[in-house]
């Protein structure tokens, strides 16, 4: 057996830090808590845990059990099995950038390309490598936005659109720091146009967050809210669904200063708590202010074509209590399963992607429409993902979806006061024109009963 | 080590020279070469700002690291460096000359008093390079 220290050495660290016992150190647990009682099973072998597992394992249903009609904020896309047999080479099979970065050149490589690729499809300069999922990385925008102003821009816009997650995850973050974050309780209406923002924008104001898409799906084109926030002296930050890049105009193109977003769409399946990936991209002349890792190209001194991390003085590591975050970890792998999906579908392969998704959303939702007693609310632009309004509570209607094999879609009433019955349902290329068929006839039985 | 006689120092290794009213402030020679190159300059205030003595009025970044520079005393900003940030390598090559960083009206003369003269800073520099 391996003892990391004897009894001697933890005397001798007691006596250095004043204490005697371990245990004085769990003081500011409360007692109640400091040591329950585990009310565990006998151990089992290795044999039973694994029937055990199992067992828990197939109580689950999963997207490719179901015929799923569920998005918001993760989505079911085909991954072809090249992105998991690169991303399963022992080589590259670790969840973080390697301590001694520079040795593992393939690894910096594929994060360079990642980075490039990102950028390129939000049309920003720079691109980290990256944060845990779409919700950090807004919270990494807020704290950037806060730090590039010094403290003295303390208000952060939040659109009340903006996915409700996300937002949550953001006041955490900031929950014991000056920074106000406005915007979503009540101070606009989540339903109007994001120029409905631009009131709340005040010369106060670091930073507003809006989605591209929204929460509901829409698509809005943020160059007048863009130009609101600039001239307030603020900065835009646009999260986005990476796939609808594939067809939309790139958020850099509407003047955003920093885009996020969850990059699950590219080649990352399904799970129920992550891994997830972080998108995080901005211009330039924010790069200092940017948390993460970054890979720049160089040439080493054979004149060869070389990989390392680069502005490290900028992190956490390096800057200590100074730093802007301190987040250095990063999702490698996840990063490397979006740079391998993104290359093999390429430009033309993603915007084919991002086109059935479109349209079969389209066709869904027109055929959802033409159904008595449903109706769509979704009048403005949207991608892959539409609200409708129910003849009953969407628990009810996802109930009777179920039995049918069919995973509804995400109820906003959950999230949003005056949107009881309505259901945000997403259709992506893994939706046949019959699995929409059967959706539609099946929500047709439901305004029957 | 260059540490020039007619300036005043901190223990933070920033210099200030004193003319009439006002105040030139930069980073000693000893602090760029324990930085190494740097690589980066950002000066923080802008012309008019008040300051109190101990105040972030710059960050420099070198290939290894990341410093604040402090505010010697307290001062409202006359000048900034504006030719610095795209040339930062100069507070390397010339820390007292090119390299300043901002200029101010002095608001509290009297805190002149509380940094070192050059043989005090020379002997601090010493016992730190021990």
């Amino acid at each position: 057996m391996y003892f990391p220290h004897t009894e001697a050495d933890r005397e001798a660290m007691l006596r250095t830090i004043g204490v005697q016992r371990i245990t004085d150190l769990f003081q500011s647990v409360p007692a109640a808590q400091r040591f329950p009682k585990l009310d565990l099973p006998p151990a089992m072998t290795e044999m039973e845990i694994l029937a055990e597992l199992q067992d828990l394992a197939w109580a689950n249903s999963t997207a490719r059990d179901l015929v799923s009609f569920l998005g918001a904020g993760a989505y079911n896309h085909y991954i072809p099995a090249a992105v998991d047999a690169i991303l399963r080479r022992g080589e590259f099979f670790t969840a973080y950038t390697p301590y001694q970065p520079e040795i593992s050149q393939g690894t910096l490589q594929a994060i360079f390309e990642y980075q490039s690729l990102i950028a390129g499809l939000t049309g920003m300069d720079v691109c980290n490598a990256s944060h845990y999922d779409g919700a950090t990385a807004v919270a990494e925008a807020v704290n950037m936005a806060y730090h590039h102003f010094r403290g003295k821009k303390p208000r952060v816009v939040l659109s009340p659109a903006l996915h409700p997650q996300y937002r949550e995850v953001a006041r955490t973050y900031t929950a014991s720091s000056p920074i106000i974050l406005t915007g979503d309780n009540g101070e606009a209406d989540p339903l109007e146009e994001p120029e409905a923002l631009i009131p709340l924008v005040d010369g106060q104001t670091g930073l507003v967050v809006v989605g591209y898409p929204d929460f509901f799906g829409r698509m809005y084109d943020y160059s007048a809210l863009a130009e609101a926030v600039h001239q307030a002296g603020g900065l835009l930050a646009i999260s986005v669904n990476p796939m609808a890049l594939g067809l939309f105009k790139a958020p850099g193109e509407f003047g955003a200063d920093i885009v996020t977003g969850e990059g699950q769409p590219l080649g990352i399946p399904l799970s129920y708590g992550g891994p997830y990936l972080g998108l995080f991209a901005t211009r330039q002349e924010y790069v200092r202010k940017m948390a993460g890792r970054l890979v720049g190209e160089t040439v080493d001194n054979r004149g060869q074509r070389a990989y390392v991390l680069t502005l490290t003085a900028r992190e956490q590591h390096i800057r200590r209590e100074k730093a802007t975050s301190n987040i250095c970890t990063n999702q490698g792998l996840m990063a490397l399963a979006a740079v391998v999906y993104l290359s093999l579908l390429g430009k033309n392969g993603l915007r084919q992607v991002s086109e059935l998704n479109y349209h079969k959303a389209h066709y869904a939702a027109e055929s959802i429409a033409a159904l008595p007693g449903y109706e769509l609310m979704s009048h403005e632009t949207f991608f892959n993902e539409f609200v409708v309004q129910c003849p009953q509570p969407v628990a009810e209607i996802n109930a009777h979806l179920l039995e049918h094999g069919i995973l509804g879609g995400y109820d906003l009433g959950q999230d949003y006061a005056g949107m009881e019955n309505e259901m945000l349902l997403a259709v992506t290329e893994m939706n046949s024109r019959e699995d929409i068929e059967t959706l539609v006839d099946v929500l047709a039985e439901v305004s029957n009963d | 080590m260059n540490i020039p006689s007619d300036l005043k120092y901190t223990k933070n290794d920033e210099w200030i020279k004193v003319e009439g009213s006002q105040g030139t402030v930069g980073l000693t020679d000893y602090a760029q070469d324990q930085l190494s190159d740097i690589v980066f300059v950002e000066i923080i205030p802008g012309e008019g700002e008040d300051l109190s003595q101990g105040d972030t009025c710059a960050t420099v970044e070198s290939v290894k690291a990341a410093a604040d520079v402090y505010l010697p005393v307290s001062g409202r900003v006359v000048a900034v460096n504006d030719s610095l940030p795209d040339t930062p390598e100069v507070v390397n090559t010339d820390p007292y000359g090119k390299a300043w960083l901002i200029r101010i009206e002095l608001t509290s003369p009297g805190e002149l008093d509380d940094l070192l003269d050059a043989a005090a800073y020379l002997e601090f520099c010493e016992s730190r390079l021990v």
